[in-house]
C-alpha cells in the first residue's frame, strides 16, 4: 500500500515521484521501460523562452529539472539578454544521455521511493475515489492517490507517410487500455499529435560551410543552488541551415505522401510546432526556411535537426534532407515521424491537478494536453505537491498568474482548456515584469518551505540571500555620490548625463543609463554577488513599470477574491449566453477572476453571474 | 430581464400611426390575448392584420408585426402593434397591455436589453441611445454612422496595427534565435509609434468634432448696449427661420436661439450684462454672463465701427484676446472710424444686411465643419473620449520610454494598454488574440 503512485516516469512523473517522496509520502514511480526513465525524445534542449523561467521556478520549488539540466548539459545561453530582465531565459542543450542518468541518481538517492517497472492499464476506482492501479500482467498495487503521467504514450501511433504503427517513441510499448478505461470513467478523450526531425551522423554532415552557433562566456545556472559544472571554452556548438527552393519543390511535389496532407492522421497538432509541410503551405512566399542542427549527446554521434519535422515517407525525407546545404551527403540515422495520442479534456481537473471527476487522482503534463518538457515537469511537481497535501489534509497549494509561469500554465488549462498542444509563451503571462527568472526564488522558495517542499538548507541559502539584498539597499540608501571633478570626467567619458547634485546611489540606480557596474566604481560591493546586485538593480530602475504590474494585480486579486460558491448551479440564471453557460458548468470556476478567463464568457455574462450570486446569496444570509 | 416590457415605440402627439413594442418572453402571449387573429406557433416576421379587443369591445383596427427571438432588435420575442395614432387610442392599448402583464419599459431598456443579449455592442448601444436623443441631422448621422461600424472599423485598425507590432516584438523575444524574422529595434519601434500615434491624434481629433456634432458650438455674443447685438442676433434667427426655442432653466436663460449651420446647432447667447456695475441685482445677471464667457466655445465681439474705440470696448477687446473669436464691426453704411488689427474682423451692418454671410462662414471655417460634414465618425460620448484620450496617453508614455532608454518588451505593456483600452471603446476583449497573431504571421518552431 502506497500513499502515491506515480503512472510514468518522464519529466513530470519523475518530478511528481520526487516530491511526493521528499514530502514523506511512500511513493512508487511505475514505468514501461526503467531504462527510458526522464527521456527527452525530441529536442535536445532544456529551457528556452518562458521555459527557462519555469525551469527556475521548479528549482525554486524543490523540484529537480534545474539541477539536472545544470549537471547534464554542454551548452547554456541566456536568451533576450540585450532585451528587458521580463523576458531573459536560460536555454541549455542538454546531453540526453547524461540527463536521464543524473535523474535517476537524484531519484535513486530520494528516501521512500520506489521505481519499478511495469504497464499501467486500468485503475481501480471505489466511489468515484482512486484507490489504486492494475498492470497490464494484471497486478493491482494500492494506493491512496495516483498520478497520471502518460505522456505521449496512450493509445500512441507513430505516423511516417501512409504508415501508421501502434507504439510509442523509439518504438517503444504503448499503452492500450488505459485511455478507453479513462472514457469510461467520464473523461473526455482528445487526440493529439505531435512531431520530430531527423536525426542526422555527424560524420556525414558539412559542418564546414554551416555557420555555428555557439553558447554564452559566462557561467549561468538553471539552479539556486549549484556551482556552474562546465569549462566554457568546452561547450559544444550549434549549427545554422536553411531550407531553398529546391527542398520546398521536393515537399510541394509530395505534399499528399505526408500522413498530415494525406489524410492518414486524425490528431491535433500544435500550431506553434508546425512541420515543415506546414510551414511551406502556410507561408508560401518564404523563399527560406531556418533550421539547427544540435548535438544530442558528446556520447554519441546523432545530430537533431531542429525545424524539419516531418510526416513525409522515408523516400521523401532522403530527398528533402540531401537538398539542403551541408547534409548533401547526409545519413538519416532516425527518420522523423508525427506521433498521435491521447489526452483528457483539461477542463475537467482543477487548479490543484486533481480530476473533478475521480477523487485523489491527478493528471499532469501531455496528458492535460501540453507540450514540453518543462511545461510537464512544472505540473508533475503540482500534482506531487497536491497529492502529498491532500493525504496530510492540507490546503491545496495553488499558485497564482502573478506568481508563477506553472500558475499561468495550469489557469490556462483549467480555465480555457486546449485545442492544440499548449505550450508556454512569454506572451500568455500578464505579468512577465514580476514572473522574471531573476526572481523565482523570491516569489516561490518562501511559499514551498512552509508546505514542506523544499529543504531546511535551501531555504537557509535564500534567507540568507535576503538579508543581503535588504543590507545592500541600506548601502546604496545611506551613501551619496559626490560629484567631484573626477565623477564629472569619468561621466563625461561614458556619455552618462551628470547628475545636478549629490543623490543616493539607490536614486541613481533609477536612471537608465546609471548601472550596477558604474556604482562599483565609486562604492565598494565586493560583498554582494551579481545576483544580489542584479535584483536590486531591477527592482529599481524599472520601479514604474513593476508598480504598474502590481496595480494590476491587486485588481485582479480583487476579482480572485470573489469566491463562486461551489454548489451555484449556472442553469439557473436567467438570460446568461447558453455557450456562457456550458462552459462555466463544466469548469466551475472557483472565482469570478477565473470566470472572466472563460472563452466564450463575456463581460455581460459575469454581470449577470455577479447580479444572482448577490440576489441568490445574500438572500441566504439574511435568512 | 425576466418580464416583458412595453412602450409607446413613436412620438407622443398626434400622428397617422403610432406603434407600441413589446419585447419578453410572454410579448406573444399577452398579445394573443388582446388580438382577434392570435399568432399561430412557428408564425415570425410577419405583419398580421386583425382588431384589438377587450370584453368584446373593439378598441382599433391594428396591423402587428411579431418576430420571434433571436432574430430580434432584443433577440427576444418582440410584437409590434401599429394601431390609429392619437393620444387616447395608443394610450388605451398600453394600458390594456400593463394589465395584461406587461411592464412599462424604462427609457432605454430595450436597447439594454439588445446589449446584454450580445445583440450589440457597447459602442452601438450608446449610438442607439444618441440616435433616439438627436435634434439635428448631423447628430443623426454621426449617430447611424456609429451603429454601422465605421467607427469600429477605424478603431480595429488601429488595434491592428498595435498588435501586429505587438505580434513581432513578442515573436523576437519567445524564438530569438530565428534570424530571420524581422527584428523590432527601437528606431524602427519609432516609426511605427508614430504611425500610430498620427492615427490615434486623428480620433482624438475627430472627439473634439463629435463633441461640436452632439453638442453643438456655444457662440457668446458681447458688445455695449446698442452697439447691434439684438439685430445680428435677430437676422440669423429670421434668415434661418430656425429652431428658435425658449428653452427654460436658470442656466440656459442666456441662450436667445439656435440656428443650424451645415448641419451643426449653432446656440447663440446673449451676454448683454457684460460691464462692470455695483448694483448688486444686476452684478448676479453680470456674473452669469460672465460664466457663458467662459463656457462658450466662441465670442463675438460686436463694435460700432461709426465711433471710435471707447474704454469699454477696449476693455471687451481684452476680455477676448486669449479667446476663440469673431469681431463684427458694424455699421459699415457709415463711415468707419476704428481700425482692428486682428485676423478675424468682418465688417458689415445690419441694416442692409451686409456681413453676415461672411460671419457665417467665418463659423464654419473656425469649426471645420465642412470637414465635419465629409466624415461623421467621431467620438462623441464622454466615455469614449475619455478611453480615447487615455490610450492616447498610453501611445505617449510608449514614445518617452523609447526615448530614455527603457527596454522594447516593457514598452509593449504601454502598447498592451493602449490597445485593450481601444478595445474597451467597442467593447472588445479578447486574450489569445496575440498568439493567435503571433503564429499568423511568423513561421517558427521545431
Amino acid at each position: 500500500m502506497y500513499d502515491v503512485i506515480v503512472v510514468g516516469a518522464g519529466h513530470a512523473g519523475c518530478e511528481a515521484a520526487h516530491i511526493a517522496a521528499f514530502m514523506g509520502k511512500k511513493t512508487l514511480l511505475v514505468t514501461a521501460n526503467i531504462d527510458n526513465l526522464a527521456d527527452m525524445p525530441c529536442n535536445p534542449s532544456i529551457g528556452g523562452s518562458a521555459k527557462g523561467i519555469i525551469v527556475r521556478e521548479i528549482d525554486a520549488l524543490g523540484g529537480l529539472m534545474g539541477k539536472v539540466a545544470d549537471y547534464s548539459h554542454f551548452q547554456i545561453k541566456m536568451l533576450n539578454n540585450s532585451k528587458g530582465p521580463a523576458v531573459r531565459a536560460l536555454r541549455a542543450q542538454a546531453d540526453k544521455r547524461v540527463y536521464p542518468k543524473v535523474m535517476r541518481k537524484y531519484l535513486d538517492e530520494t528516501p521512500n521511493l520506489e521505481i519499478k517497472e511495469g504497464m499501467v492499464e486500468n485503475l481501480i476506482v471505489d466511489n468515484n475515489t482512486v484507490t489504486g492501479v492494475v498492470l497490464n500482467n494484471g497486478e493491482k498495487i494500492e494506493g491512496t492517490s495516483v498520478i497520471l503521467t502518460t505522456g505521449t504514450y496512450l493509445n500512441a501511433n507513430i505516423l511516417i507517410g501512409s504508415e501508421n504503427t501502434p507504439g510509442g517513441p523509439h518504438g517503444e510499448k504503448r499503452s492500450n487500455e488505459l485511455s478507453t478505461n479513462l472514457h469510461k470513467l467520464g473523461f473526455n478523450i482528445k487526440r493529439l499529435k505531435t512531431g520530430t526531425p531527423q536525426r542526422i551522423k555527424a560524420d556525414s554532415i558539412n559542418f564546414d560551410i554551416l555557420k555555428p552557433e555557439t553558447g554564452d562566456d559566462v557561467y549561468w545556472t538553471f539552479s539556486f543552488d549549484v556551482e556552474p559544472q562546465y569549462d566554457l571554452n568546452r561547450q559544444q556548438k550549434c549549427y545554422l541551415v536553411y531550407t531553398n527552393e529546391n527542398t520546398h519543390q521536393i515537399i510541394r511535389d509530395n505534399l499528399k505522401k505526408s500522413a498530415m496532407y494525406g489524410g492518414y492522421a486524425t490528431g491535433v497538432g500544435p500550431r506553434y510546432c508546425p512541420s515543415i509541410e506546414d510551414k511551406i503551405v502556410r507561408f508560401a512566399d518564404k523563399e527560406r526556411h531556418q533550421l539547427f542542427l544540435e548535438p544530442e549527446s558528446i556520447y554519441y554521434d546523432e545530430w537533431y535537426l531542429q525545424g524539419f519535422s516531418t510526416s513525409m515517407p522515408r523516400d521523401v525525407q532522403e530527398k528533402m534532407v540531401h537538398s539542403l546545404k551541408g547534409l548533401e551527403n547526409a545519413v538519416i540515422s532516425k527518420y522523423a515521424y508525427a506521433i498521435e495520442y491521447d489526452a483528457i479534456d483539461p477542463m475537467q481537473i482543477s487548479p490543484s491537478l486533481e480530476t473533478k471527476i475521480i477523487k485523489n487522482l491527478y493528471t499532469a503534463g501531455q496528458i492535460n494536453g501540453t507540450s514540453g518538457y518543462e511545461e510537464a515537469a512544472g505540473q508533475g511537481l503540482i500534482a506531487g505537491i497536491n497529492a502529498s497535501l491532500k493525504i496530510d489534509n492540507k490546503e491545496e497549494f495553488i499558485l497564482k498568474r502573478h506568481e508563477a509561469y506553472i500558475g499561468v500554465l495550469i489557469d490556462d488549462l483549467v480555465t480555457k482548456g486546449i485545442t492544440d498542444p499548449y505550450r508556454m509563451l512569454t506572451s500568455r503571462a500578464e505579468f512577465r515584469l514580476l514572473l522574471r527568472h531573476d526572481n523565482a526564488d523570491i516569489r516561490l522558495t518562501k511559499k514551498a518551505y512552509d508546505i514542506g517542499a523544499v529543504s531546511e538548507d535551501k531555504y537557509q541559502r535564500f534567507t540568507n540571500k535576503m538579508a543581503k539584498i535588504k543590507t545592500l539597499k541600506e548601502l546604496l540608501n545611506n551613501n551619496k555620490l559626490v560629484i567631484t571633478d573626477e565623477v564629472k570626467k569619468d561621466f563625461k567619458e561614458r556619455n552618462i548625463s551628470i547628475p545636478s547634485g549629490n543623490f543616493n546611489y539607490l536614486t541613481l540606480l533609477k536612471r537608465p543609463e546609471i548601472t550596477m557596474d558604474i556604482i562599483k566604481r565609486y562604492l565598494d560591493l565586493s560583498d554582494y554577488t551579481h545576483e544580489e546586485c542584479e535584483q536590486v538593480e531591477i527592482e529599481y530602475k524599472y520601479e514604474g513599470y513593476i508598480n504598474k504590474e502590481y496595480q494590476e494585480k491587486e485588481k485582479l486579486d480583487k476579482l480572485e477574491e470573489k469566491q463562486i460558491p461551489d454548489d451555484i448551479d449556472y442553469s439557473k440564471i436567467k438570460n446568461i449566453a447558453s455557450e456562457a453557460r456550458q462552459k462555466l458548468a463544466l469548469v466551475r470556476p472557483k472565482t469570478i477572476a477565473q470566470a472572466s478567463r472563460i472563452s466564450g464568457v463575456n463581460p455581460v455574462d459575469i454581470s449577470l453571474l455577479l447580479v444572482y450570486m448577490k440576489r441568490e446569496y445574500s438572500k441566504d444570509a439574511n435568512k | 430581464m425576466d418580464d416583458t416590457i412595453c412602450a409607446i415605440a413613436t412620438s407622443l402627439g398626434v400622428g397617422a400611426i403610432s406603434i407600441i413594442r413589446l419585447s419578453g418572453d410572454k410579448a406573444i402571449e399577452i398579445t394573443n390575448s388582446i388580438f382577434s387573429n392570435p399568432i399561430k406557433k412557428g408564425e415570425s416576421h410577419i405583419i398580421k392584420y386583425g382588431h384589438i379587443t377587450l370584453d368584446n369591445e373593439i378598441i382599433d383596427e391594428v396591423l402587428v408585426m411579431v418576430m420571434r427571438a433571436p432574430k430580434t432588435y432584443t433577440k427576444e420575442d418582440v410584437v409590434e402593434i401599429n394601431c390609429h395614432g392619437g393620444y387616447t387610442t395608443t394610450n388605451k392599448i398600453l394600458e390594456v397591455l400593463l394589465t395584461k402583464g406587461c411592464r412599462l419599459a424604462e427609457p432605454g431598456e430595450f436597447t439594454k436589453r439588445a446589449f446584454l443579449n450580445g445583440r450589440i455592442n457597447l459602442l452601438e448601444s450608446e449610438a442607439v441611445n444618441e440616435l433616439i436623443n438627436a435634434k439635428t441631422e448631423s447628430k443623426r448621422k454621426l449617430s447611424l454612422n456609429q451603429i454601422g461600424g465605421n467607427l469600429t472599423k477605424i478603431i480595429n485598425d488601429i488595434r491592428e496595427d498595435i498588435i501586429s507590432l505587438m505580434a513581432n516584438i513578442e515573436v523576437n523575444i519567445d524564438y530569438p534565435e530565428y534570424t530571420d524574422n524581422l527584428v523590432i529595434t527601437e528606431n524602427l519601434l519609432n516609426e511605427k509609434l508614430v504611425v500610430i500615434s498620427q492615427k490615434l491624434d486623428q480620433l482624438v481629433k475627430g472627439a473634439s468634432y463629435g463633441k461640436i456634432v452632439s453638442d453643438g458650438i456655444n457662440v457668446a455674443i458681447i458688445g455695449k448696449p446698442n452697439v447691434g447685438k439684438s439685430s445680428i442676433l435677430n437676422h440669423l434667427l429670421d434668415e434661418e427661420k430656425a429652431i428658435v426655442t425658449d428653452i427654460a432653466g436658470t442656466t440656459r436663460d442666456l441662450v436667445e436661439g439656435i440656428i443650424s449651420l451645415d448641419g451643426i446647432e449653432v446656440k447663440l447667447i446673449d451676454t448683454a450684462g457684460i460691464h462692470e456695475t455695483t448694483d448688486v441685482v444686476e452684478k448676479i445677471g453680470v456674473e452669469k454672463s460672465n460664466q457663458a464667457l467662459n463656457d462658450a466655445d466662441l465670442v463675438l465681439l460686436v463694435l460700432d465701427g461709426s465711433r471710435p474705440l471707447d474704454e469699454d470696448d477696449k476693455k471687451l477687446l481684452n476680455v477676448i484676446k486669449d479667446k476663440k473669436h469673431v469681431i463684427f464691426v458694424n455699421k459699415n453704411d457709415e463711415k468707419i472710424v476704428i481700425n482692428i488689427s486682428d485676423d478675424n474682423v468682418i465688417y458689415g451692418n445690419t441694416k442692409s444686411v451686409n456681413g453676415l454671410d461672411s460671419l457665417k462662414d467665418t463659423l464654419i471655417e473656425m469649426f471645420n465643419i465642412n470637414e465635419i460634414n465629409k466624415d461623421l465618425t467621431y467620438l462623441s460620448n464622454a466615455r469614449q473620449i475619455s478611453l480615447v484620450n487615455r490610450a492616447n496617453d498610453a501611445m505617449k508614455k510608449a514614445k518617452e520610454s523609447l526615448d530614455s532608454g527603457i527596454p522594447i518588451d516593457l514598452i509593449e505593456s504601454d502598447l498592451k494598454t493602449c490597445y485593450d483600452l481601444l478595445g474597451e471603446i467597442i467593447g472588445d476583449t479578447y486574450e489569445d488574440a496575440l498568439i493567435d497573431r503571433l503564429f499568423r504571421d511568423f513561421c517558427v518552431g521545431k
